[in-house]
């Protein structure tokens, strides 16, 4: 088994994820497709962990997996705040920060 | 075919499915549920690079934390009306399509076509890095300021979500 087909199958989740975010108009599935991306990278991360025999790509996804958890509490805070103010996720209607 | 390449290429399916089926739900609660699917499948590739630990981690703190949390928000917000959950497909769409086809085509052009200088594999060595023990003991010794600093952000992130989702005093 080689490095090339994890890295390929990362690439590939990762482009699930990026066209997730510039093609739907829900922030919540905005929101879980950055978690689809950041968990393609992770999977870089520990293929080239083990196929180098280091340590630090695990110890990165560790702290990779602490970012996305406080990102999380702090993002989804943000949707409902502004679910309470907009009475909607489509961030088409969210654009007062539109010059 | 050896029985880590053909998991690979199981988990690999299921991966790649669940992705696809997730960006193209029109409900988030079904969306997320194949999330979940996706992070299981990710936890047993984990699993086939001898990274017990982050395998493990993947499935209590991913599947189980933060998808909790995201499926609680779905419902709190209740978004029921399906009539406003519904995507036209538009130009920017088209747009988004073909972007990101660009860099799915560059990122494949550099994984398979560029020239490599990666070290030689060392494989063999990856059971004795991905165990608890090993992993615990790096994160006492080595990497120890950083677990620390992580810590702070943990408590920033309460914090800042409390302060966020609270309904106003006044």
């Amino acid at each position: 088994m080689d490095i090339q087909p994890y890295l390929l199958l990362s690439a590939i989740t990762f482009v699930i994820g990026v066209v997730g975010v510039l093609a739907r108009r829900n922030a919540i599935i905005v929101f879980m497709s950055i978690e689809l991306m950041l968990n393609s990278v992770n999977l870089s991360l520990v293929a080239f962990s083990a196929f180098l025999g280091d340590v630090t790509g695990q110890m990165l996804v560790f702290f990779v997996m602490t970012v996305a958890a406080a990102e999380a509490a702090v993002g989804l805070a943000i949707i409902i705040a502004l679910f309470r103010n907009k009475q909607t996720v489509n961030i088409d209607d969210i654009n007062i920060l539109k010059w | 075919m050896t029985l880590q390449s053909f998991l690979f290429y199981l988990l690999a399916v299921i991966s790649v499915g669940s992705a696809l089926l997730m960006v193209t739900r029109r409900n988030p609660v079904i969306a997320a549920l194949y999330l979940i699917l996706n992070f299981f499948a990710l936890g047993g590739l984990y699993l086939t690079l001898h990274a017990q630990f982050i395998a493990f981690i993947q499935i209590l703190v991913y599947a189980g934390a933060i998808m909790v949390l995201f499926l609680f928000v779905i419902m709190l917000l209740n978004l029921g009306d399906v009539k406003q959950l519904t995507e036209r497909v538009s130009y920017k769409k088209i747009i988004a399509a073909g972007l990101s086809f660009a860099l799915l085509m560059e990122m494949l052009y550099i994984f398979v076509y560029a020239p490599s200088d990666l070290p030689t594999s060392r494989f063999e060595q990856a059971a004795t890095i991905g165990t608890v023990e090993y992993i615990g003991k790096q994160l006492y010794t080595t990497f120890l300021f950083p677990f620390e600093v992580a810590s702070v952000l943990l408590l920033a992130a309460i914090v800042g979500a409390v302060i966020l989702a609270k309904r106003r005093l006044n």
